[in-house]
């Protein structure tokens, strides 16, 4: 546990490092470090403080947003499938910042984007935790988000479809594939405060996320509230995940694959399994953003297209794998 | 001491009556198997009577305390209950899914009390599964998780275990040894309620039968004064000669009735 621990968060500060050190300019390491400790030039400081620092970071935090609420979500759901998108909880982020681009909100200020983004977020965590007090069935639980998913799709393909000009269209496109280009610290201090909560929350109910691996009924058994686990896991989940699309768009994967490849390290309890999928996550977002800016591409590759291109044929392949129930 | 108390318990999903009117007590020392037909509502019984369902109307006391008034933990410390589906999804090692059994005790895998690895150790022995303590759950066979199953529910080292068919998988030598175990933590002084299919091991160790049909509770007694011909016929619908040899009683099952 503490040596996965700590070979995760070496991986993640040195991914952050090479992230900073990598651009248009290129920057020597004594520079780069002169500018960390804002004992640099002024340019210097500008390129590291205001452009690729907050880049790097906001894709460490959103990868280590969805890497821990994908682990929490499939020890509650008890299906190493499931990823913050099946609560339905990425999608209605994405509608509601869909809906204020649509209809120009956006550009009343810059925090209209992101709090639409976590107040969509905040609404299907809400539908789905009605219906977890309501319903006992995980199954049922999934279908519920698969159902709110698929109608923030359809909501936002109308949108798009009636988008009354390109340019409208052309940003939402942009927004819903996910990345981290032109992050600000203002933008990563709006998302964090929610992010923290959110990572608080879950790990204050693993516990009962390893009582869960027996099912739901022996969990019971052995004194969990299983009401108050749920909650506390979509609740949890929605808070960290809102944050990350707001903070990048949508992007896909990266909570199912960081779990599942750090699972077998730890002899696959949920509820250790919390941290390192949120390194591993982060780690895992850092390193593709910086293929993102190194491929010599036209138009800049989307990290969330990046994320799916790599996560999806991983995804068929755990699903065609699984042998316990 | 009485254990478990359940009251005038009634549940009913849609109409259809699961439960009716059922009430028994479950005392220290004592092994008590349920028995009745599939659907006879047995699994529905425990679930109520460990407050895991909700029921219509009743009223449950679980070691002197009314249910409603335990917290889940305090009533885990007081209870295990070993249901009768057990859906693994990971491939936990053996010691781990035990270990679970002490979750009430506030433990947390990898950072085990000294009490709670020598109370798993002692739940793997109970069970005789030395030597598992490292396999994956996945690598078992079906009679062997159902004994890691056992050993997590016998791991909280609570005075009553209730136990929903904790023998159907297993061997016949590890069927026997399992309704022993549990004869010997009777005569220890705790009680154990389990349902169990197997008329013959149910007469041959439990001290109580609670016979099932049909959503109530038919008959209540020690095997020697319940278990006759008649009652076999009405409520399991078989045909059977009971014989007595010394204290023990013997079925001799012919078919359906």
């Amino acid at each position: 546990m503490t040596r996965v621990l700590a070979t995760l968060a070496v991986g993640l500060l040195l991914a952050l490092l090479l992230s900073v050190t990598l651009g248009s300019v290129s920057l020597p390491i004594d520079r780069l470090l002169a500018a960390l400790a804002f004992q640099g030039s002024e340019g210097d400081e500008l390129v590291v403080w205001q452009i690729r620092l907050p880049r790097a970071l906001a894709a460490a935090m959103v990868g280590a947003a969805l890497g821990m609420s994908g682990a929490a979500l499939q020890g509650l759901l008890r299906n190493p499938l499931a990823e913050p998108g099946i609560l339905g909880v990425s999608a209605t982020a994405a509608l509601f910042a869909t809906f204020v681009l649509y209809f120009g909100f956006a550009t009343a200020g810059p925090l209209v984007l992101p709090l639409a983004a976590v107040a969509g977020a905040l609404l299907a965590t809400l539908v789905v935790a009605l219906a977890a007090i309501r319903t006992r069935s995980v199954v049922t639980l999934i279908l519920i988000g698969v159902g709110l998913s698929s109608f923030s799709a359809a909501i936002m393909a109308l949108l798009m479809n009636l988008a009354p000009n390109p340019f409208s269209l052309a940003d939402m496109v942009n927004w819903m594939l996910g990345t981290v280009d032109n992050r600000s610290f203002a933008d990563l201090s709006f998302a964090a405060p929610f992010m923290i909560a959110g990572a608080l929350i879950l790990l204050m109910s693993r516990r009962g996320l390893s009582a869960l691996s027996l099912g739901d009924e022996a969990a019971e058994g052995l004194g969990l509230d299983l009401r108050r686990q749920r909650l506390a896991v979509i609740i949890g989940a929605g808070l960290a995940t809102g944050a990350a699309v707001s903070l990048a768009g949508a992007i896909g994967f990266v909570g199912i694959v960081a779990p599942h490849l750090v699972r077998p390290f730890l002899r696959y309890d949920p509820a250790q399994l919390l941290v390192p999928s949120a390194l591993l996550g982060g780690l895992i977002l850092v390193l593709a953003d910086i293929g993102v800016r190194i491929l010599p591409t036209d138009s800049e590759l989307k990290l969330g297209v990046v994320a799916s291109l790599l996560g999806a044929p991983i995804f068929i392949w755990i699903a065609s794998r699984r042998r316990l129930a | 001491m009485m254990l478990l108390e359940a009251r005038d318990l009634n549940h009913a999903i849609e109409g259809k009556a699961l439960v009716s009117d059922a009430g028994f007590t479950i005392g220290s020392g004592t092994l008590t198997a349920l028995i009745g037909p599939n659907g006879s509502g047995k699994t529905s019984l425990l679930r109520l009577a460990l407050g895991i369902v909700p029921g219509d109307t009743g009223e449950v006391r679980i070691g002197g305390m009314p249910s409603g008034e335990l917290s889940p933990i305090e009533r885990a410390r007081r209870v295990a209950y070993l249901p009768q589906t057990r859906p693994l999804v990971w491939p936990q090692p053996v010691e781990d899914i035990v270990a679970l059994g002490r979750f009430a005790y506030g433990a947390a895998l990898g950072r085990l009390s000294p009490e709670d690895k020598a109370a798993v150790t002692r739940a793997i022995a109970a069970c005789q599964l030395e030597g598992f303590e490292n396999r994956a759950a996945d690598t078992l066979s079906g009679g062997e998780l159902a004994r890691v199953h056992l050993a997590r529910a016998l791991a909280a080292e609570t005075a009553l275990v209730v136990a929903d068919e904790p023998v159907a998988a297993l061997d016949p030598r590890h069927q026997h040894q399992t309704m022993r175990l549990f004869a010997d933590m009777a005569r220890d002084g705790r009680g154990v309620l389990t349902v169990i299919h197997d008329l013959d091991l149910a007469v041959r160790y439990a001290d109580r039968l609670l016979w099932m049909h049909d959503g109530r509770i038919v008959a209540d007694g020690p095997p020697e004064a319940t278990c006759t011909p008649d009652r076999l016929r009405s409520v399991f619908g078989i045909a059977a000669h009971v014989r007595r040899e010394g204290r023990a009683l013997r079925l001799d099952i012919q078919g359906p009735a």
